[in-house]
């Protein structure tokens, strides 16, 4: 216990009651972190920024949504129309969902380069992989809100994949559904999800994602623990208070989102149909299918996946694996060395198979299949679970360079 | 790294060329709407209200707010574009929103199909989708009842509503053969075959007005977002320049 805390005055008051004090300092102005973040460090905070700007712009959109078969797409359009300012609530909305999946995925490439799911993060990689899975629920169960066209047969085509699973896959479709077809039971479940259970569930995920995080330390471009170079007074020599040093700069990396994101929301808030697809603005209609159905572009990497695989039960598991096995990454990597400063040209050449592989198929995902395309999905297919077999591969005696003792 | 991204890209282009399929469509012309003109989104309202209303509702948006955003006080809302009833046989208050009177089983018995609201139809199928459509019209006999297709989208069951204005035209055909060796007749260009109450031109003003009203009833704040964000993004560059000096001063005891 250290001085400040009993003192006096109104904080001290709050502090012989609550450990004000005492969680800004452990988390904010005592928290030391590695002095040499770079770019890819912003992502972090710009992900809690995007879902802060989710949930209240979802709070106000749903003031004057009406999860209901027969009222939903009117609604979202009196929102559009009637409501003051309820564009710009929709807008922040579809638009944040795109950003967040952009941020989510940078933030995500930075812990694969860094190594900064390797020990002793671990459970920091893991929290931020059910983080990610909270998010791609919600996102797919959001976007049936809206009771578009495409709301309605992009989720007819997610359910219906869970129809593949042998012995139960009809009922379980059935019990997802809540009905024989998408409809209003369905919308009502997905919205009470949608704005209450994931929600929740992701803010006690993201407290668990930051407390691990605090408690092991953040781990930095060169990969080097900062903790065991400590001075006399037992602070990192690398280390600086994360306030007030890296709060003045993410207020920069802020800014500079906030710059990227207003250009769509205000310029292109449809960012020419991948943000909000154009056959979305076609009410849902249960008896007609729409010629080409593409689920949003965040999913389309893992749909290129499951209709590149020829059998549908196949293409299922591949798809579910292919991010299932993003859980195992910390003990699929062997290798000591975190950053890939100092790893081998192997692991960078693996990088670029799994960057490539990623982004062709999110490409693919969007388009119809042709035989062409199925060629190049299965290409990139291939391409992306040998990431991972590569790694496990390489990483066991890998050619790393040496690692320096202090941050450079 | 690099050569391998080229590479990967130059395998990947080749799918770009690769169609959906659908065929070639007539006519095939591009606008821009001049959001600026709000006398020619009012010419398209009346057009808009005369000629699809009959069939067609644009049930998301309200006949006061089109007043109040094309600069048309209710007084002459009331008068040039309400010609709906509402329930009770009375002219449609300018409060209400945009509904057309015929009822969708009316509709069902004499198209088939339930004509589509039109709220939404600038989004969903573009401005130049309309253009065309709207002036892609002809003569064809086989169509039974309507006698017209349409060479953007064939077989519609919509009829040629505008042809007092437009005249009749037929098409011209060429022959094409694709890739595969397939041979194909498009549709290259119309000839007039009875005029109508208006030259060319006038009509194909007459449509870009109507759709340049339909681009506005799709998203009327459209010019309203693209005005708050020019505001915005002036505050967030002036800010971010604050920011920055402030992490730089900061920043200055970091070795």
């Amino acid at each position: 216990m250290s001085e400040k805390q009993t003192g006096t005055g109104f904080l001290g008051w709050i502090d012989a009651r609550f450990p004000l004090t005492k969680m800004f300092e452990e988390h904010l102005s005592k928290y030391y972190a590695p002095k040499n973040f770079n770019f890819w460090y912003f992502f972090g905070s710009l992900a809690l920024l995007v879902l802060v700007i989710q949930i209240v712009t979802g709070i106000f959109l749903t003031m004057h949504y009406k999860p209901d078969g027969d009222l939903a797409f009117a609604s979202v359009e009196y929102i559009m129309r009637d409501v003051d300012w309820g564009w710009l609530l929709r807008y922040l909305h579809s638009t944040g969902a795109s950003a967040f999946f952009i941020v989510v995925y940078l933030h995500m490439f930075r812990a694969l380069i860094y190594g900064s799911y390797q020990k002793p993060r671990e459970l920091i990689w893991i929290f931020g992989m059910f983080i990610f899975l909270c998010l791609m629920a919600e996102g797919f169960m959001g976007y049936l809100l809206p009771w578009g066209q495409m709301s309605y047969w992009g989720a007819q085509v997610i359910i219906s994949l869970f129809g593949a699973i042998p012995w139960v896959g009809d009922e379980l479709t059935l019990w997802i559904r809540g009905d024989f077809v998408i409809s209003d039971a369905t919308l009502n479940r997905f919205f009470a999800l949608h704005v209450v259970a994931v929600p929740l569930v992701l803010l006690m995920l993201v407290v668990m994602h930051i407390i691990a995080l605090h408690e092991v330390g953040s781990n930095n471009p060169d990969g080097v623990e900062i903790k065991k170079n400590k001075d006399e007074n037992g602070i990192p020599l690398d280390g600086i208070p994360f306030h007030p040093y890296y709060t003045v700069k993410d207020i920069v990396g802020v800014v500079v989102f906030l710059i990227l994101f207003s250009v769509v929301v205000f310029f292109a808030p449809e960012m020419g149909g991948y943000f909000l697809e154009y056959a979305n603005f076609v009410p849902a209609n249960q008896f007609k299918t729409p010629e080409h159905i593409a689920p949003v572009w965040y999913f389309t990497p893992y749909y290129a996946i499951l209709r590149a695989i020829p059998d549908k039960l196949m293409g299922v598991i591949a798809m579910f694996a292919s991010i299932g096995i993003l859980f195992f990454l910390p003990w699929i990597d062997r290798g000591k060395v975190k950053s890939v400063r100092y790893r081998s040209g192997a692991f960078k050449l693996l990088l670029v198979i799994l960057v490539v592989s990623f982004i062709g198929l999110g490409y693919l995902g969007a388009l119809p299949a042709t035989e062409g395309r199925t060629m190049f999905a299965r290409l990139f297919t291939i391409g992306y679970f040998g990431f991972f077999v590569g790694l496990w591969w390489i990483s066991k005696n890998e050619a790393t360079k040496p690692v320096p003792e202090r941050v450079r | 790294m690099k050569k391998l991204l080229i590479i990967a890209i130059g395998l990947l282009l080749p799918s770009i060329g690769w169609s959906a399929g659908g065929g070639p469509t007539y006519p095939n012309d591009k606008i821009e709407i001049d959001w600026n003109d709000k006398a020619a989104m009012q010419r398209g309202a009346r057009t808009f209200v005369n000629y699809c209303m009959s069939c067609h509702s644009a049930a998301y948006s309200r006949f006061n707010r089109v007043g109040a955003d094309l600069g048309i006080p209710d007084e002459l809302v009331r008068e040039n574009l309400i010609f709906t009833t509402d329930v009770n046989g009375e002219k449609t208050k300018v409060g209400e929103l945009m509904k057309t009177t015929m009822t969708p089983e009316y509709a069902e018995q004499a198209f088939g199909i339930v004509p589509p609201d039109l709220s939404l139809i600038a989004r969903s199928r573009g401005v130049n989708w309309l253009y065309n459509y709207l002036r892609g019209f002809y003569v064809d006999d086989s169509r039974e009842g309507i006698g017209v297709n349409n060479g953007v989208f064939a077989n519609v069951g919509m009829p040629h509503v505008m042809a007092d204005l437009q005249g009749l035209q037929v098409p011209k055909y060429k022959t094409l053969t694709d890739s595969h060796g397939d041979e194909q007749e498009v549709i290259v260009g119309f000839e007039v075959l009875k005029p109508g109450s208006m030259t060319i031109s006038e009509y194909d003003k007459t449509v870009y007005e109507l759709v340049a009203f339909l681009d506005y009833l799709a998203e009327p704040y459209k010019q309203t977002r693209k005005n708050v964000g020019t505001g915005v993004l002036i505050f967030l560059f002036a800010f971010l320049i604050l920011a920055y000096v402030l992490k730089r001063e900061y920043w200055k005891d970091v070795h």
